[in-house]
C-alpha cells in the first residue's frame, strides 16, 4: 500500500512536470497550429537562465525564477518574430523541421555558454521530504504541483477574462474571422510564443530543482510530453494537464510494478509506455480526449 | 516568350535544352547533356576507388546507403506529403534483418538484401494505415512513437539484436564468385572498402532508377496528387488509402535496404543506433537530407545525402590540418570555444533553418534556377 501511494505521488509530480511542458505546446498550437519541437530546448534554456541568475549573479531564488520566465518569454517572442513569422502559412512539415533545427541549435549553444557538466540549481527545495503518514513526499514535488495548479488557474482566468486571452481564443477558433473583428493576430501569435517560453522556463526550473540539477538532458522531457499532448488533444490546456498526469502516473506505476509483475514486457518498458498509450488512444480517438476535431476543406 | 525560344536546328532538335513538352518530363533522361552526365557518373563510379583513401571510401559508402534511405523518405515525404520522423526505425529493421538472414542464417547477398526490403516493406505497410487517420502534426508525433516502441523491441529481443550489447551485422556480400568484401578481379586484389563502395553505389543507381520510374509513371502522379490535395485526388479516382499505405511500404523497404547496408558497412549495430532520442536525431538527419537536397526530386535525395553525411567528415579532416578559428583541436582540448562535433551540429541546425526559410526546395531547385537562367539567357527566365 505504501509503495502504491509512493508511486502515485511520484507519478503525479512527474505528470505535473509533463503538464507544464505540455501547456507550452498547447499555447503555441492554439495560436498557430504548430507543434514547437524546440519546446524542450526552451525548457532546458529556462533552467540554465535560472541557474545563471541565481548562482552566477546572486539574485534571490524566486527573483531568479521570475527572471528566467521573463528571459524565456523574450526568447520565445524573438524566435517567433525572427524565424517563425516568415513561415506563416507554410505546411506543418516545414514548420516542424524548422523548430527541430532550432532545437539542434539550442542544444549546441547551451553547452558553449554553460559547459557540458551538470550544475546545481541551488533551489531552496533541495532533496528534503515531508512525511505524510507512511509516504515520504519531496518538497520539490509539492512545489511542482502547486506551480502547475497556479499556472492552470492563471491560464483559465486569462483565457476567459482578459482581452488578450479572448483574442487568443478567437484566433484559435478561426483566424480569418478574428482578423475581420480587428484582432491583431500577429500580436496574438507573438504573445503565445512568449507565454510558451515563460511556461517552459518554469518547467525547466521544476525539472532542475529537487536535486535534479541543471543538465543538458532536461530537454529530453519534451519528447515524453508529446504523448501527453496527444492524449489530451493538441489544443486543450485542460487536456494537457490531464494527459500529463495520466502519462506521469502510468510511467511511475509501470516503473514500480512492471519489473515484478510483467517482466516479459522487457527492460525500459516505462520509457516506451507513454507512446504505447498514445498509439492506443489515437486508434480510438484521433484528436485526443479534449481536442477539437479538425475540419478539412478541399 | 515561349514562341521566341522555340527555335529548331536543321536536324529538328530543339537548340536549347528546355523541357517544353510533357513527354520530355516523363523521360528518364530527356536531353543529351543528361545522358552524357549519367555516363560521366558511371565512369566516376568505376575509377573512384582507385584514387581515394579507404577513409573517404568509407565516408562515400555511408553517403551511398544514406542516399538509398533518403530516396525512400523522399518518395514518402517529398512526393506523397506524409511526414515521418520514424525513418531510423526502418533502418534498424533492415540492419537486424541483415543480422538475422545474412549473419545468423548465412544467406547470400541476393537473398538477404531483398528479404530486408520485404521485411521493411511489410512493417511499413502495417504502420501505413496510421497515416490514413492522422495528418501533419499528429502523424509526426506518432512516427516519433515508432522510435520509442521500436527501441523497446530492439532492446529486448535479445536473440535477434543482442540487447544492449549489440550484434554483429557483417552479412556476406558475395554475388556468386564476386565477393565485394574481398575482390579478386583480373589478378587485382581490392580492399573491403573499395568493394563496398562499388556495391553500395551500384545499389544507389538501382534505387534511383526504381524510384525515378515510379514517380514518372502513373503511381508517381497519383502520389503527387495525394500530396497536393488528397480529397481532390480521391474525387478524381485516386485510391488514396492504397497509395498512402503503399508509399509507407515502399519508403520503408528502401530504408530497410539502407539499414542492411549500414549493418554491412558498420559490421556491428546497437539498439541505441536506431531507437529513442538518438533515433530521432538520425531520422531528423534523413529529413534534413531531403530538405537540403530537394523535396520531390530523386537526384536531390542523393545530393542531400552526400552533403549531410560528408560535410562533418570534411570539416573534421580540415580541422586536423588547418586550425579553424574558435574550434578546438580535440574533444578535450582548451584552445577554442566549440568542438568539431558541436560545430557540425550547429551547422546542421543552421542548414535546416536556412534552407527552409530561403529555399525550401533545396539544392535541386537552386540548380534548376541556375540552369534555366543560363539556358534562356539573355531572356529573363
Amino acid at each position: 500500500m505504501t509503495k502504491l501511494l509512493d508511486l502515485c505521488f511520484a507519478g503525479v509530480a512527474l505528470g505535473a512536470q509533463y503538464a507544464l511542458v505540455a501547456l507550452g505546446f498547447v499555447v503555441i498550437y492554439r495560436a498557430t497550429s504548430v507543434i514547437n519541437f524546440a519546446q524542450g530546448g526552451f525548457v532546458m534554456l529556462g533552467a540554465y537562465f535560472a541557474y545563471n541568475f541565481h548562482q552566477t549573479w546572486g539574485l534571490p531564488f524566486y527573483v531568479a525564477v521570475v527572471g528566467a520566465m521573463i528571459a524565456g518569454a523574450i526568447v520565445g517572442a524573438l524566435v517567433e518574430a525572427l524565424i517563425l513569422r516568415r513561415l506563416l502559412g507554410r505546411p506543418p512539415f516545414v514548420i516542424i523541421m524548422v523548430t527541430i533545427g532550432l532545437l539542434i541549435l539550442i542544444e549546441q549553444l547551451v553547452p558553449m555558454v554553460w559547459g557540458q557538466d551538470p550544475l546545481p540549481l541551488g533551489d531552496p527545495w533541495g532533496v528534503r521530504a515531508v512525511k505524510l503518514g507512511d509516504v515520504a513526499v519531496s518538497v520539490a514535488d509539492f512545489w511542482t504541483l502547486g506551480i502547475v495548479a497556479v499556472v492552470l488557474a492563471v491560464f483559465f482566468v486569462y483565457f476567459k477574462y482578459s482581452r488578450m486571452g479572448v483574442a487568443m481564443r478567437a484566433t484559435a477558433s478561426d483566424q480569418e474571422a478574428a482578423l475581420a473583428h480587428g484582432i491583431d493576430s500577429g500580436l496574438v501569435i507573438g504573445v503565445s510564443w512568449a507565454i510558451a517560453g515563460a511556461v517552459a522556463a518554469l518547467a525547466g526550473v521544476t525539472l532542475a530543482g529537487g536535486g535534479g540539477g541543471v543538465r543538458l538532458d532536461i530537454e529530453l522531457v519534451a519528447l515524453t510530453a508529446f504523448p501527453a499532448i496527444i492524449l489530451g488533444g493538441l489544443d486543450s490546456p485542460v487536456g494537457a494537464v490531464v494527459g500529463g498526469l495520466v502519462i506521469g502516473l502510468a510511467q511511475s506505476l509501470a516503473s514500480g510494478y512492471q519489473p515484478e509483475y510483467a517482466p516479459w514486457l522487457g527492460s525500459g518498458f516505462d520509457l516506451a509506455l507513454p507512446y504505447i498509450i498514445m498509439v492506443i488512444v489515437l486508434l480510438v480517438r484521433p484528436y485526443g480526449f479534449f481536442g477539437q476535431r479538425e475540419v478539412r476543406r478541399v | 516568350m515561349a514562341r521566341l525560344l522555340h527555335v529548331r536546328r536543321p536536324g529538328g532538335r530543339p537548340s536549347r535544352s528546355l523541357v517544353r513538352r510533357t513527354q520530355d518530363r516523363l523521360r528518364l533522361a530527356p536531353s543529351r547533356s543528361q545522358r552524357v552526365f549519367l555516363i560521366v557518373l558511371a565512369l566516376l563510379w568505376v575509377v573512384t576507388p582507385s584514387y581515394l583513401s579507404d577513409y573517404w571510401l568509407d565516408v562515400l559508402a555511408r553517403c551511398g546507403l544514406a542516399a538509398i534511405a533518403a530516396i525512400g523518405l523522399n518518395l514518402l515525404t517529398g512526393y506523397t506529403g506524409q511526414i515521418s520522423l520514424g525513418h531510423a526505425f526502418f533502418l534498424g529493421v533492415g540492419a537486424y534483418a541483415a543480422a538475422w538472414f545474412g549473419v545468423q542464417q548465412q544467406m547470400p547477398l541476393l537473398v538477404w538484401l531483398p528479404l530486408c526490403a520485404v521485411v521493411g516493406g511489410l512493417i511499413g505497410a502495417v504502420i501505413g494505415p496510421f497515416a490514413l487517420r492522422l495528418r501533419g502534426n499528429y502523424l509526426a508525433i506518432v512516427t516519433v512513437g515508432l522510435l520509442y516502441i521500436g527501441g523497446l523491441i530492439f532492446n529486448n529481443w535479445e536473440s535477434l539484436t543482442g540487447g544492449h550489447a549489440g550484434t554483429a551485422t557483417a552479412a556476406p556480400v558475395a554475388i556468386g564468385p564476386l565477393d565485394f568484401a574481398d575482390l579478386h578481379v583480373f589478378g587485382q586484389v581490392w580492399s573491403r572498402r573499395q568493394g563496398l563502395f562499388w556495391l553500395v553505389w551500384l545499389l544507389v543507381a538501382l534505387a534511383a532508377l526504381l524510384a525515378k520510374n515510379l514517380v514518372r509513371t502513373r503511381p508517381g502522379r497519383a502520389l503527387q496528387a495525394v500530396r497536393d490535395q488528397d480529397v481532390a485526388a480521391e474525387v478524381v479516382g485516386v485510391n488514396v488509402a492504397v497509395y498512402k499505405v503503399g508509399a509507407f511500404a515502399v519508403s520503408s523497404a528502401f530504408a530497410a535496404v539502407a539499414g542492411g547496408l549500414f549493418g554491412v558497412v558498420q559490421q556491428f549495430v546497437n539498439p541505441s543506433d536506431f531507437g529513442g532520442a538518438p533515433g530521432l536525431l538520425l531520422s531528423v538527419t534523413y529529413v534534413a537530407m531531403i530538405i537540403i537536397g530537394g523535396m520531390g526530386t530523386i537526384g536531390g535525395s542523393v545530393i542531400g545525402a552526400l552533403v549531410v553525411v560528408a560535410l562533418p567528415n570534411i570539416i573534421q579532416q580540415v580541422n586536423q590540418s588547418v586550425a579553424i578559428p574558435f574550434v578546438k583541436s580535440g574533444p578535450t582540448a582548451t584552445d577554442g570555444v566549440i568542438t568539431v562535433f558541436q560545430l557540425n551540429q550547429l551547422l546542421f541546425g543552421i542548414l535546416i533553418v536556412v534552407f527552409l526559410l530561403f529555399e525550401s526546395r533545396g539544392i535541386a531547385a537552386v540548380w534548376q534556377r541556375v540552369k534555366r537562367y543560363v539556358v534562356t539567357w539573355p531572356f529573363p527566365s
